[in-house]
């Protein structure tokens, strides 16, 4: 009885130190002993695959064609221009301006531009403590000048040092943020005219 | 004459039974305790190509989830980001930092990085991110606190009896949409938000079979 027990305590001692317990980490991937209906023949997103020579399963789209569903005309709200032309801007939103589109707007902008552009538009966004050296302040009188269709461009295709956006964020929401960025700058920019009567003093 | 057994073979049946109780009660603790997704996946963290840290980005830096991931309330799909995001930065930020030569190269060339995959259901179950985080489901619930996390970590077993749990009673694991994103938000103390959002929203999501395994 004694070895029983000595060889008892030994072997689980063994299993204990190799095996671990729940939640160790552990660098090599979970063991699936029978898994042939586990990992079917099946393709899944932005995994590796051999049969296409860049070895993608989600294949790149070919140029110039249009994904089903997407915006393709040259059209003030899709691309924030008129005709062909590279500066002809659309001076105001060629969308209705809501409140629910705003409230997204100031939802998306929180997402996608405050990193860089600050809470208030003003260019301190957290990244500038960390290196980033030039970053657009949207307070800027230039920009404030700017056409809303020149600031949508921007978010879509970037300008200078700032990527673009469009493959992102959806035409709807860029003109969303493009909404909120005015009503920061308005904030910013604001007189005594701008507040309702009973709170001018 | 000597006896035909010798005499510590009277205690033979009830060494049988305590070994038998010993050997016995430790498979199944063994069992139990390794043949579960919590130990199998639990714990899991990839060596990644690129020491790319969450804490730094989305708990120091605050950023949002969906600036990276950003199909995840739209598809079924979370996607991982492309090297042109982390550009958006990194043409600045650590511009020249060995570390993320790997993430300049992929721009470059357009060759993805290849970041191994955490966490991975079984194929034959049917999952989708963005009905979740339009209910008010956090990612804290099924990913645990990725945002303090240098290297990401398998936290939950993701089992089924993991979905079921809540499946079978969400009330208390929702919140409101605004702070799906936010990981460490708490409900406040005594409150159970999710109640109304059972109610509002007629959240059901379910436990027959068919919703999961189709
Ligand atoms: C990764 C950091 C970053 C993010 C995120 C970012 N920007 Fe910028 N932005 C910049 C930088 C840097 C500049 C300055 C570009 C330059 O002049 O070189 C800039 C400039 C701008 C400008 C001025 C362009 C001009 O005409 O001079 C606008 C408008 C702008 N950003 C809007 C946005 C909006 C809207 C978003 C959110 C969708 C956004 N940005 C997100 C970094 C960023
Ligand atoms: C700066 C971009 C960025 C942000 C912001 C970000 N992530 Fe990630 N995330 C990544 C990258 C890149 C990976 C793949 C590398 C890895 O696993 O570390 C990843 C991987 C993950 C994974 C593991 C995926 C797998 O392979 O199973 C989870 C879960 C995750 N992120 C959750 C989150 C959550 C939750 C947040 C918000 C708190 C967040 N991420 C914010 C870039 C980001
Ligand atoms: C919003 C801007 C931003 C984006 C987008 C971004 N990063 Fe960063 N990253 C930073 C900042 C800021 C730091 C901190 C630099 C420092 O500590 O000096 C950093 C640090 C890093 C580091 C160094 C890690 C460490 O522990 O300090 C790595 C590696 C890195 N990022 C990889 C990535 C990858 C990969 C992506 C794309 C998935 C990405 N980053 C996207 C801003 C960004
Ligand atoms: C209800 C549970 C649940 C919630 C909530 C959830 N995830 Fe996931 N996530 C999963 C599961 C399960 C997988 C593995 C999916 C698979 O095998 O395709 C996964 C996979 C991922 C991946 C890897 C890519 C993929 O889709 O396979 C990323 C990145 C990710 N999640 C990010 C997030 C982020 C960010 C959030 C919060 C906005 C989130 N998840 C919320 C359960 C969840
Ligand atoms: C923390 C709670 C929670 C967890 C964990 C969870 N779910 Fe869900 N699930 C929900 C909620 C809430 C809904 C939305 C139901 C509704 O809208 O009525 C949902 C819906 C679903 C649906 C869609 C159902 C339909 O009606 O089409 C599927 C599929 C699903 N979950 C699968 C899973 C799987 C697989 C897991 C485990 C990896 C999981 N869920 C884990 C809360 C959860
Ligand atoms: C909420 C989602 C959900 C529902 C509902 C659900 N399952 Fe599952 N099921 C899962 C997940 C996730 C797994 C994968 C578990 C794993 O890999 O650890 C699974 C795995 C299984 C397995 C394989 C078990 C194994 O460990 O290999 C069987 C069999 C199964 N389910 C049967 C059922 C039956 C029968 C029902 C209806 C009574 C059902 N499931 C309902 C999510 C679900």
């Amino acid at each position: 009885m004694r070895y029983f027990l000595v060889i008892f305590i030994l072997t689980s001692l063994g299993v204990f130190l190799i095996a671990g317990k729940q939640g160790d980490v552990s660098r090599k991937p979970p063991i699936e002993i029978f898994d042939d209906m586990v990992r079917q023949v099946k393709f899944r997103p932005q995994q590796p695959n051999r049969f296409f020579e860049n070895e993608r399963t989600s294949q790149l789209k070919v140029e110039g064609t249009v994904a089903r569903g997407s915006a393709y005309e040259d059209s003030p709200v899709n691309t924030g221009k008129f005709g062909g032309g590279n500066t002809n801007f659309v001076s105001a939103i060629p969308i209705a301006v809501t409140g629910t589109l705003m409230t997204r707007g100031a939802e998306r902008y929180a997402i996608s531009c405050k990193v860089c552009h600050g809470a208030l538009g003003d260019g301190n966004g957290v990244t500038k403590k960390f290196g980033m050296g030039v970053v657009g302040n949207l307070l800027d009188p230039v920009i404030v000048k700017q056409p809303d269709g020149q600031i949508f461009n921007t978010i879509t295709h970037g300008r200078n040092l700032m990527n673009g956006y469009g493959a992102n964020i959806t035409i709807q929401d860029r003109w969303a943020i493009v909404a909120y960025v005015r009503a920061l700058q308005r904030a910013q920019f604001a007189t005594a005219a701008d507040l309702p009567a009973e709170l001018r003093k | 004459m000597s006896d035909v057994f010798p005499k510590w073979t009277n205690k033979l049946p009830l060494m049988v039974i305590v070994g038998g109780a010993l050997v016995g009660g430790a498979m199944t603790m063994a069992v139990t305790h390794y043949v579960s997704p919590k130990y199998t996946r639990v714990g899991y963290q990839p060596i990644q190509p690129v020491s790319f840290s969450h804490a730094v980005h989305a708990d120091q830096l605050g950023m949002d989830c969906r600036y990276c991931h950003n199909g995840v309330e739209k598809s079924w799909y979370s996607n991982v980001p492309s090297a042109s995001t982390c550009m958006n930065c990194h043409n600045q930020v650590l511009k020249d930092d060995p570390r993320l030569a790997l993430v300049r190269e992929s721009y470059k060339t357009g060759k993805p990085i290849p970041w191994v995959q955490i966490h991975k259901l079984p194929d034959y179950v049917f999952f989708n991110h963005s009905v979740h985080v339009n209910r008010g489901v956090s990612c804290v619930e099924c990913h645990g606190p990725v945002n303090k996390m240098d290297e990401v970590k398998h936290a939950k077993s993701l089992g089924m009896p993991f979905c079921l749990e809540c499946h079978r009673d969400p009330e208390k694991r929702l919140r409101p949409l605004s702070e799906v994103y936010n990981l460490d938000w708490k409900a406040p103390e005594g409150t159970v938000p999710g109640e109304k959002f059972v109610h509002d929203w007629k959240v059901l999501p379910g436990d027959s079979c068919s919703v999961c395994h189709r």
